[in-house]
């Protein structure tokens, strides 16, 4: 078992990873907890982008992860921020909850 | 990355992700996210890219989950009793996510993936710089832009309360 994992093992990894993701912004109520699972989604696609990379040895997809890690930091603090006023008007983060934009 | 390391990572990989989508009090999740990023990280090292996998480190595992830390503190979160949708919704999610990663990885496994052996350079910080400051030399600098706009953001939604 010394040989290299197929980089399609890396692929199936990635698709499992973001199914995970998927699941958890579906079925957990804490907005917290669905932006880390966004987070997961998010990584799962960077690895799909590194595994590409690696096949075709070409350091553009590297680069496209670079941007995908700026978008999602900049994604967090604001989302993060907007939680946080969420929480202060309606001290609660659970998503069933928040039904400002419901008529 | 030879291949039981690997299945070891991955099993690992998977493990967390699921703390942090199954267990009930979100700084368990928050450090579920720090496990999986982190092995996220070492399968980047084990695919040749090894300053996309240290820069994985410092911006996800040091900044972002610090920042769901630092939220989950302020909010003063405990663990809940109502964690989860109804389980109706949570059959639905359960069986969206499984479809959703069988089709993603049935798609994938048809993609062609020749691998050869390591050109000189490949993975570099040398030569991630070099593409980004000719071929994406304009994105990179919108990318400046982005992070000072989510500043800008971030620290106006912070600061006062909205009505």
């Amino acid at each position: 078992m010394t040989d290299p994992a197929p980089l399609s093992w890396y692929l199936v990894l990635s698709a499992v990873l973001f199914g995970l993701g998927a699941t958890g912004v579906l079925v957990r109520r804490n907005l917290i907890v669905v932006f880390m699972a966004i987070e997961i989604m998010l990584n799962a696609v960077n690895l799909t982008f590194v595994t590409f990379a690696r096949s075709q040895q070409n350091a553009d997809g590297h680069a496209i992860v670079f941007f995908v890690m700026a978008v999602a930091a900049a994604e967090a603090a604001v989302g993060l921020a907007i939680i946080l006023q969420v929480f202060r008007a309606r001290a609660t983060v659970n998503a069933d909850e928040v039904t400002m934009l419901r008529w | 990355m030879s291949a039981l390391l690997f299945l070891a990572v991955a099993a690992l990989t998977i493990a967390s992700a699921l703390v942090v989508i199954l267990h009930k009090s979100p700084v368990y999740s928050a450090l579920g996210l720090v496990g999986t990023l982190a092995l996220i990280a070492m399968l980047f090292l084990g695919l040749d890219a090894q300053i996309v996998g240290f820069l994985q480190i410092i911006v996800y595992a040091g900044a972002i989950v610090v920042l769901f830390l630092f939220v989950i503190m302020l909010l003063n979160l405990q663990e809940e009793p109502e964690a989860f949708a109804p389980s109706a919704l949570v059959a639905f999610g359960l069986a969206g996510g499984i479809g959703l990663a069988a089709i993603v990885a049935i798609g994938l496994a048809r993609a062609p993936l020749p691998t050869g052996p390591l050109r000189d350079r490949f993975g570099t910080t040398e030569l991630l710089a070099e593409r980004l400051f000719t071929t994406y030399l304009l994105p990179f600098e919108l990318t400046s832009i982005l992070l000072l706009v989510a500043i800008i953001g971030a620290v106006v939604l912070g600061k006062k309360k909205l009505p």
